[in-house]
């Protein structure tokens, strides 16, 4: 690995300090599993790593009435283990339990998966489901981005030099409401999603009719994308209407961009993208409705 | 050149100071700096467990952690796991149920178990089989680590 200096800052200011100073050749380390491996092979080669894990408001997980406060530093383990995610904002628990093994899912954290700013991450179809809000912190003051407009690009987010995320912010759950996050990927377990989608749904008192929808879709352009026209078409209309999903799924597919590669050609991921909408949109009604969802992940 | 560090750790139960530059995994520190070879590198990104140790309680990765990083930590390697008159009861199940071969992903497989059966001493095949996903085997296929996992767990309840 390239030499560099290492800073573990306990405070905010101290961290975006040492970042501003360092204009553009500072990196954030959460859990190190995509930067100590892009070090490794000369991918990034940061004059500074700035260790952010022992930065209070970055370490916050809390679930209340004001809904979820998410720190970027938290990992994985942390955050499918909290009773209060795992019920309320179960698609963030969905991908936290899939992305990579237990060893990874004990360092990355959201945030990381977030910054890194990979099209496939994981979490950011179920944090684009859940509203989520990127609160960032830098010389300039504070300043908070939706998760979907966070991104420009493969690789790519709107973070300027010296601003770090602080953490991702969700608001409360209403009632009736469930989400799901569902990839396919051709293995069971450690593989980068092909195609990600992630729904929560809002049902009326019937427990069939949708009130509200969100759906984030990953892996299919150069960013996450919210895909909203998808949702609308939802609304109104029952999840057991073979022709509602359908629309969603087409709708869905419109919206896309995605690139020929290894893990899957065009065709076949505009396919998925129209299946696995349909499939994540009534995992999360059935959600709603309060019942578990038999689903174990990779099967 | 960045200034070497004193990191001060815990490591298998003995208090260690150690000097390491910001750049140096845990894993390269624990092999070449403090003679813990049994820790083994395997891809050295992440993906095949090899190198998996406990930090803080936690299996991690130990070539995606930095050195630096582990001021005040504890950490237990696979030195740690047999008593002192005996192997440790994973480590005699995964003898006596032939759960290796060549034996490079032993010692991350054996760290990895431990910590399961210790968060769920009774897995089923499925729980084994997900929990122990990080860890890669090219020789065994896999029946015959689940198994030994199965067969330490089995043990363990009847006692």
């Amino acid at each position: 690995m390239h030499d560099f200096d290492y800073v573990a800052p306990t405070t905010l200011d101290e961290a975006i300090a040492a970042l501003a100073k360092h204009d553009g050749q500072a990196r954030c380390l959460a859990g190190g599993t995509d930067l100590i491996d892009q070090m490794r092979t000369g991918r990034r080669r940061p004059a500074l790593v700035v260790d952010v894990k022992k930065i209070p408001e970055l370490n916050a997980l809390v679930v209340s009435d004001d809904g979820l406060r998410l720190g970027a530093a938290v990992p994985c383990s942390d955050v499918y283990r909290n009773e209060g995610v795992a019920q309320d904002y179960a698609a963030l628990a969905d991908a936290a339990r899939i992305i990579g093994g237990i060893q990874i899912q004990n360092r990355a954290s959201i945030g990381g998966n977030v910054c890194n700013s990979s099209p496939a991450a994981d979490s950011v179809p179920a944090l684009i489901a859940l509203q989520a809000v990127c609160v960032i912190a830098g010389p300039n003051g504070p300043r908070e981005v939706p998760i979907e407009r966070f991104f420009t690009g493969p690789g790519g987010n709107v973070l300027e030099a010296g601003e770090l995320l602080v953490e991702l912010r969700m608001p409360p759950r209403p009632p009736r409401s469930g989400s799901h996050y569902r990839r396919f990927i051709p293995r069971n377990e450690m593989d980068i999603a092909v195609v990600g989608v992630g729904a929560s749904v809002q049902l009326e008192d019937d427990g069939r009719t949708v009130a509200a929808a969100r759906i984030g879709l990953g892996a299919v352009a150069p960013t996450p994308l919210l895909a909203e026209e998808a949702a609308r078409v939802l609304v109104g209309r029952s999840v057991d209407d073979e022709a509602a999903l359908s629309d969603a799924a087409e709708a869905a597919r419109a919206v896309i961009r995605p690139i020929d590669d290894m893990r899957g050609t065009k065709a076949f991921r505009s396919h998925v993208t129209g299946v696995l909408v349909q499939r994540v949109v009534r995992a999360a009604a059935a959600r709603a409705r309060g019942e578990s969802l038999d689903y174990c992940p990779g099967h | 050149m960045a200034k070497k560090r004193v990191v001060s750790a815990v490591i298998n139960g003995e208090p260690t100071d150690f000097l390491c530059e910001p750049r140096q995994t845990l894993l390269e520190v624990l092999r070449d700096v403090l003679d813990f070879t049994g820790t083994k590198e395997g891809c050295s990104n992440g993906n095949c467990g090899a190198c998996t140790v406990r930090l803080n309680g936690r299996i991690v990765d130990s070539c995606l952690v930095l050195a630096v990083e582990c001021d005040g930590a504890e950490i237990e390697t696979i030195e740690g796991m047999a008593g002192p008159d005996a192997l440790h009861p994973l480590q005699q199940a995964f003898l006596e149920g032939a759960a290796l071969q060549c034996g490079i992903c032993t010692p991350g497989f054996l760290v990895a178990a431990k910590a399961l059966l210790e968060e769920n001493p009774n897995p089923t095949e499925q729980q084994i089989r997900f929990f122990l996903a990080g860890n890669l085997c090219r020789c065994t296929g896999y029946d015959k680590i689940v198994r030994a996992v199965q067969a330490c767990a089995a043990a363990a309840s009847e006692h």
